[in-house]
């Protein structure tokens, strides 16, 4: 049976690992190569590497690094940052990386999921989206935006979509899979947010990976469980020693959570 | 990286597609050398020959053709492995032409390697999201030399929306929606759905056991 994925997420800035709280104050973890290795070694299924930087910035991701990961992990892993055109995608997956992530680019130039798809195969096309809750919007009702060049809380800008129908639209132009980054869940640890992935899910017609709140290990359960989403991806627990990736399958395989071993 | 082990010339043809970097490291992790190359002799000389590939068999037929390869890889007779598209295009053809061919229009049919008699067609995944991507078991697996150590059960890593279905030339098995082939193999052709460079430990057993493998041994099946 297909397992579900448990995806470490690392964030890069200039070849370090970092993490911030909600976006914001980030601190250093680590140095790639090791920790990715680390993480393979642990029983990851996946890893994705996002520059932080790259797309705000309007900069392309310094990406000597992906050939050091891609030489030492035996597992897939998933590049994002700054990939703007079918060249950028091209050089990232030659250097190794199995698939590739568009998040602010996929928004300004939409059609870019299709010609990348077209060219390298819907499989190694990931669209990010940045999604924040908004109570306030809809008349009072509540509403989940898109947001867009996360990566500099100074950038960092509302788009004209909501984020179902962006869900929808990307995957009518050929995305391969989704991550949805839940803004208002991320790194405070009080678990995924279940409804929104739920509703993600009934659109999204391909993988979907939860992404963002993460604390214990019955969330990793209950999103699982709950939103029937491919995978979960979380940085801090990892990072921090909070969940090991072993116990973290013992406990979902007693769930019955199909996963697999390490 | 780890010391040379043999002197035998390893190859991995430069179809044009996006994972050959991942795949040569992952032959070096073993400590074997192996070259990656469009050149028609370096293929014809070389003891193993690894044909990996990404992407659509339209695209890579494609640059297969442009390469002046077809020929070429038809008349391998050493051992030849093939990684996920690298297994499709051992087959006569895929209807995985570009985006549209979900719509099941034969006109959208690629003729490929025609190396295995079987035929490469969308994955039947039921109510199954596509692609079926992610790390699912083998539901059967026979006593290829290739499956040295592999058991039923064994998880390896799919990335793929279309499939060779169960045959004569089906050497291990996989469920997902329907049963589909993992591998299949005719002669000196070896192909495998899932990716050997990705499936950790045991993906790079099967990357050890078919460098190890003797060419005589296939002879024998």
């Amino acid at each position: 049976m297909l397992a579900r994925r448990v995806i470490p997420c690392l964030d890069v800035r200039d070849g370090k690992v970092v993490k911030g709280v909600q976006f914001r104050n980030h601190e250093i973890i680590g140095d790639i190569v090791p920790l990715a290795q680390k993480y393979a070694e642990a029983g990851a299924d996946e890893l994705v590497f996002y520059d932080i930087t790259a797309s705000s910035d309007g900069r392309v991701v310094d990406k000597s690094w992906v050939t050091r990961i891609a030489e030492v992990i035996d597992i897939p892993f998933c590049v994002a940052g700054g990939i703007k055109s079918e060249a950028d995608a091209k050089e990232i997956l030659m250097m190794g990386a199995d698939k590739i992530s568009i998040n602010s680019p996929a928004l300004r130039d939409p059609e870019l999921i299709t010609r990348l798809a077209d060219v390298f195969g819907q499989q190694c096309i990931v669209v990010g989206v940045d999604s924040f809750y908004n109570k306030e919007a809809n008349n009072g009702k509540g509403e989940y935006q898109v947001y867009q060049f996360t990566g500099d809380e100074k950038r960092t800008q509302k788009t004209g979509w909501t984020t179902f129908d962006w869900i929808e639209r990307v995957v009518s132009l050929g995305a391969g899979e989704i991550v949805l980054n839940c803004m208002n869940q991320d790194g405070v640890r009080q678990g995924y947010d279940i409804e929104q992935l739920k509703q993600a899910r009934a659109v999204c017609k391909v993988p979907l990976i939860a992404s963002g709140g993460a604390g214990t290990m019955k969330h990793f359960s209950d999103i699982y469980q709950q939103a029937d989403v491919d995978g979960a991806l979380a940085a801090s627990v990892f990072h921090k020693g909070v969940i090991a990736i072993k116990d973290l399958k013992t406990y979902l395989k007693e769930q019955r959570i199909e996963v697999r071993p390490c | 990286m780890a010391e040379i082990k043999t002197v035998t010339k390893n190859v991995i043809v430069d179809t044009g597609c996006a994972n050959l970097a991942s795949v040569k490291f992952a032959v070096e992790r073993l400590g074997y050398k192996v070259t990656i190359t469009d050149d028609i002799e370096l293929i014809q000389q070389a003891d193993k020959v690894i044909l990996p590939g990404v992407g659509s068999a339209k695209h890579a037929m494609a640059n297969i053709k442009a390469k002046n390869l077809v020929t070429v890889l038809q008349n391998l007779t050493q051992p030849v492995l093939g990684f996920c598209l690298g297994m499709q295009l051992m087959t006569e053809s895929s209807t995985e032409g570009n985006k549209s061919s979900t719509a099941d229009n034969n006109a959208n049919t690629v003729p490929c390697l025609n190396l295995i008699p079987t035929k490469i067609e969308p994955l039947k995944a039921q109510d199954k999201r596509l692609p079926h991507m992610g790390w699912n078991t083998l539901t059967q697996v026979s006593d290829h030399p290739i499956f040295n150590g592999i058991t039923t059960g064994d998880y390896f890593y799919f990335v793929h929306s279309f499939a060779a279905p169960i045959s004569e030339y089906t050497i291990a098995s996989c469920e997902y929606g329907s049963t589909f082939s993992a591998a299949i193999a005719k002669d000196n052709f070896i192909g495998c759905q899932f990716h050997p460079e990705r499936s950790s430990a045991l993906g790079s057993k099967i990357i050890q056991n078919f460098l190890e493998l003797e060419p005589q041994e296939l002879v024998k099946l």
